[in-house]
């Protein structure tokens, strides 16, 4: 583990006023977002809703049309305590309680005219869903049948079982590239037809550079976390980084952000502070609950227990691979290529082949365990957890807890047992450090 | 299979095929072709002319309805995922499909494509592949990237099969599949005109066993069938006509259907959807990847899994209940399946809008008690015979 993550960070004299920036700006940029969409309902403009795996940001923003994140409206329902409300009035619709989370508080705040305990969402005038989740489609399908609205489905093929690794040069990869090319530029005439407005190339230059500038950060961002004590917490500061990465992709307010937010955590790193006292470092696969996000974290840090990353921070923040990079010189070539690459190892085995991505991060962010959260009603990110869990164990010696619950629904958080079972995780993890089976075991990978 | 001379003795035939989670009829192909692959496809459509055309069997695999106790998978998949995914898993993880050298899963759902990642780790010594059929079908580029994907697989069917494919070997395998489809085209027509003459039930035995049994003995089945169909007895009786939808993915049991028709005629269905999902015939000429991609994107039936603005998946229900004649509509889903019951949503509301009667229930392959079932379908059924009376 190397101690010094922040090489090159400013000297304290400099930094001191960053701490508090994320927090601060996060805040201040979130606002912003609610004001505009408010603001776009409140004038008709023409509104995208889009989704995190694939929003096609860059794109959007050639045409002006704001964008709206129903995830991170459903997840903020939660997270300001008000999901059930939502839930409740889509089930009242008659969809089931085994329904995405997700889809379900959106539904209900479309059915309660679109208001959201932050502000308003606009009516949507186009829906871009990926394939990265199925139910991303089905979702878009109820906007179609509420609004009659567009829907463009985006295929990224991707990864297809078999091999882990896309290989570049293969027809198949070839053929993948050449058709997602040629939905982009459906897209484009689509966008022109609705607003009426030329497609303008070099915006979507400057957009695909913005994004090129964020994942750079962004990166900076999650390498921080290697240093112990992990400056931020992936489930805390982790929903700020999420929310801010989509809303503000392609953006230059984005990418400032986490060039801020690094240097905040350089400066954390200078200045000792930690998250907390911490004893384990742990890697949360999955997505938190939101409905009880503070209780969450709670139950790990009471024992010392930091969330040092997860594959929610990938997958949902912008599916930035590790070589995440536009080449702004072929443009839509280039996003082709580069949804391709990030809904292959961004989106598709962070979520479907985990094992390898997880076990080289056990390994690069010095994790003692991992927390594998099955959330009820996501398949997308819960199916093969159990299996996961168990590759890992029995190929790379990683301790791992299965808990289950849900993304926003507090029904499904039944907190005597998920104490119970986190207690005797970290309690096993307790174990391994005093016989150092840790430590053999990483040297081992 | 032998030819059985009478329609029951090949229901019963059909009937011993389906329910064994043995799979003898692949065993009794490989018994007769030594050395001869098998390609296992997961629900919903698979292009299985590419398979037949490097000379291997295909075989559907969905699940394993209660005839097998999940036990390993359980400890492989969450809680809250639908049966299918874990009782086809289970089938794997005990050994009962080690014939198969290819397994395809179309990622028709978030549940499937996690559970290829699940398949690859635990089965090493089987080549899982996921093929993937567009969802942004009205695209001009989906064509020239499904025929291309199609090829694809096709070399991954070359490498099991130690042969390649060639044009004139795939267009001979178009023909018998078209010929298949054709049947059962047929099949669904008599069980729509003249239900009396063959049931739901009946029809889906039929059917389900074409999944695994090669196709040439499964056309040969279909077409003695077709032929004694005529002079079977059978008298017309007061029933409902109803339309059973939610059967494409996750199969539901043959009793709780068998609890459906005694109470009703159920006239249409989209059970195992994806044998017949190529409503027409694709063409014997031209270039036959592009040929199967084309009827893919153009000349197909709808299901909740496959997006698709010119099909709207709930004025397609109420077309087919239109074209059924029939009065009303069961509208079921499998347990946990997300698109299925987030669809079942859409029809509802589409069928409320229409004054179409219907009866929402939530099914499980597994399950194996049917009394409140039963007591539902009832109530429903008598309910709308006074209605119409
Ligand atoms: S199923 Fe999971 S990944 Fe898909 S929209 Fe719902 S929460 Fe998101
Ligand atoms: S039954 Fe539904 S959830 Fe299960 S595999 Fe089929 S489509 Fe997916």
């Amino acid at each position: 583990m190397s101690k010094d993550a922040g090489p090159g960070g400013p000297t304290m004299a400099e930094t001191t006023t960053r701490i508090g920036f994320i927090r601060n700006e996060g805040r201040r940029l979130m606002d912003r977002w609610w004001q505009e969409m408010t603001a776009a309902d409140a004038a008709g403009r023409p509104t995208a809703y889009v989704f995190v795996m694939g929003s096609l940001d860059e794109i959007l923003r050639v045409f002006d049309l704001p964008i709206n994140c129903p995830e991170i409206t459903s997840l903020q329902t939660a997270v300001r305590g008000r999901s059930l409300e939502y839930l409740q009035t889509a089930e009242g619709y008659g969809y089931s309680p085994d329904i995405c989370g997700y889809v379900k508080a959106d539904v209900g705040l479309q059915l309660k005219d679109r208001r959201h305990p932050n502000g308003t969402v606009p009516k949507p005038a186009l829906a871009i869903a990926t394939n990265m989740c199925n139910t991303y489609i089905k979702w878009a399908e109820i906007w179609e049948q509420m609004y009659h609205c567009p829907v463009f489905v985006l295929d990224l093929p991707a990864w297809r079982g078999g091999d882990a690794a896309p290989r570049l040069d293969s027809d198949a990869f070839r053929n993948d590239r050449r058709y997602v090319e040629g939905q982009l530029r459906d897209l484009i005439g689509l966008c022109e037809r609705l607003t009426g407005r030329r497609f303008d190339i070099d915006r979507l230059r400057e957009a695909m550079a913005e994004v090129n500038r964020m994942a750079a950060a962004y990166h900076a961002v999650l390498a921080l976390n290697r240093h112990r004590p992990a400056p931020f917490s992936a489930i805390r500061e982790g929903i700020v980084f999420q929310g801010i990465s989509n809303l503000y992709r392609g953006a230059p307010e984005g990418s400032r952000f986490f060039e801020g937010a690094a240097e905040e955590l350089r400066e954390r790193i200078h200045l000792g502070m930690g998250t907390l006292n911490e004893k384990y470092r742990l890697l949360l696969t999955g997505t938190t609950c939101y409905a009880a996000l503070k209780r969450f974290a709670e139950l790990f840090e009471e024992w010392g227990g930091v969330f040092v990353h997860s594959t929610y921070m990938v997958f949902a923040g912008g599916g930035f691979a590790s070589d995440f990079a536009y080449d702004v010189s072929r443009p839509i070539e280039s996003l082709a290529e580069t949804l391709l690459l990030s809904a292959w190892r961004g989106f598709s085995t962070p979520m479907f082949y985990a094992q390898d991505w997880l076990a080289e991060t056990v390994r690069d962010w010095s994790v003692d365990g991992i927390c594998f959260h099955g959330v009820k009603s996501c398949r997308t990110t819960s199916t093969g957890l159990p299996d996961v869990r168990e590759w890992l164990r029995t190929h790379f010696d990683i301790p791992g807890l299965f808990i289950q619950s849900d993304l926003v629904d507090p029904r499904m958080w039944s907190d005597a047992q998920l104490k119970n079972r986190i207690d005797a995780f970290i309690e096993s993890l307790a174990g391994r450090r005093a016989t150092g089976s840790n430590e053999a075991a990483n040297a081992a990978r | 299979m032998a030819s059985a001379h009478s329609v029951d003795a090949i229901l019963e035939d059909c009937r011993a095929l389906v329910e064994d989670p043995g799979f003898p009829a692949v065993h009794r192909w490989l018994e007769a072709n030594p050395g001869g692959k098998v390609l296992g496809h997961f629900q919903v459509y698979f292009p299985e002319e590419i398979p037949h055309a490097a000379g291997m069997l295909p075989v559907k695999i969905l699940g394993a309805g209660s005839a097998v106790q999940i036990r390993k998978a359980d400890a492989r998949i969450a809680a809250f995922v639908c049966s299918i995914i874990r009782s086809s898993l289970e089938l794997a993880l005990t050994g009962r499909l080690d014939f198969l050298s290819v397994f395809v899963t179309p990622p028709i759902c978030d549940a499937a494509r996690n559970a290829c990642g699940v398949w690859v780790r635990n089965l090493p010594q089987l080549n899982c592949q996921m093929l993937y059929l567009p969802q942004n079908v009205t695209s001009p580029h989906a064509l020239p990237y499904l025929r291309d994907e199609y090829r694809r697989i096709a070399g991954v069917v070359e490498e099991a099969a130690g042969r390649p494919i060639t044009e004139d070997a795939l267009r001979r395998s178009v023909a018998l599949f078209n010929e298949n489809r054709r049947l059962l085209r047929e099949l669904h027509r008599v069980k729509r005109e003249t239900p009396w003459l063959l049931s739901a039930v009946e029809a889906y035995t039929l059917v389900r066993a074409g999944g695994v049994m090669p196709r040439e003995e499964h056309n040969v089945l279909l077409r003695e069938v077709l032929d004694l169909l005529p002079q079977r007895p059978g008298k017309r009786q007061d029933k409902i006509r109803v339309v059973f939808e939610g059967g494409y993915c996750e199969q539901p049991p043959a009793d709780l259907l068998a609890v459906i028709q005694d109470a009703c005629y159920i006239v249409d269905d989209d059970l195992l959807i994806g044998l017949r999902w190529l409503t027409e015939d694709v063409p014997a000429g031209g270039e036959p990847f592009a040929n199967l991609a084309a009827a893919y994107l153009d000349g197909s039936t709808y299901s909740p899994v496959q997006h698709d603005p010119r099909k709207p998946k709930s004025e397609m229900l109420l077309r087919r209940i239109r074209e059924a004649k029939a009065e009303a509509a069961i509208v079921a889903a499998p347990k946990m399946c997300e698109p299925g019951l987030e669809e079942q949503v859409n029809h509802i509301r589409a069928l409320e809008g229409a004054g179409i009667p219907h009866l929402v229930m939530e099914f499980e392959e597994k399950m194996t008690v049917f009394e409140q079932m039963r007591m539902e379908v009832e109530t429903f059924a008598e309910s709308l015979l006074l209605d119409f009376a």
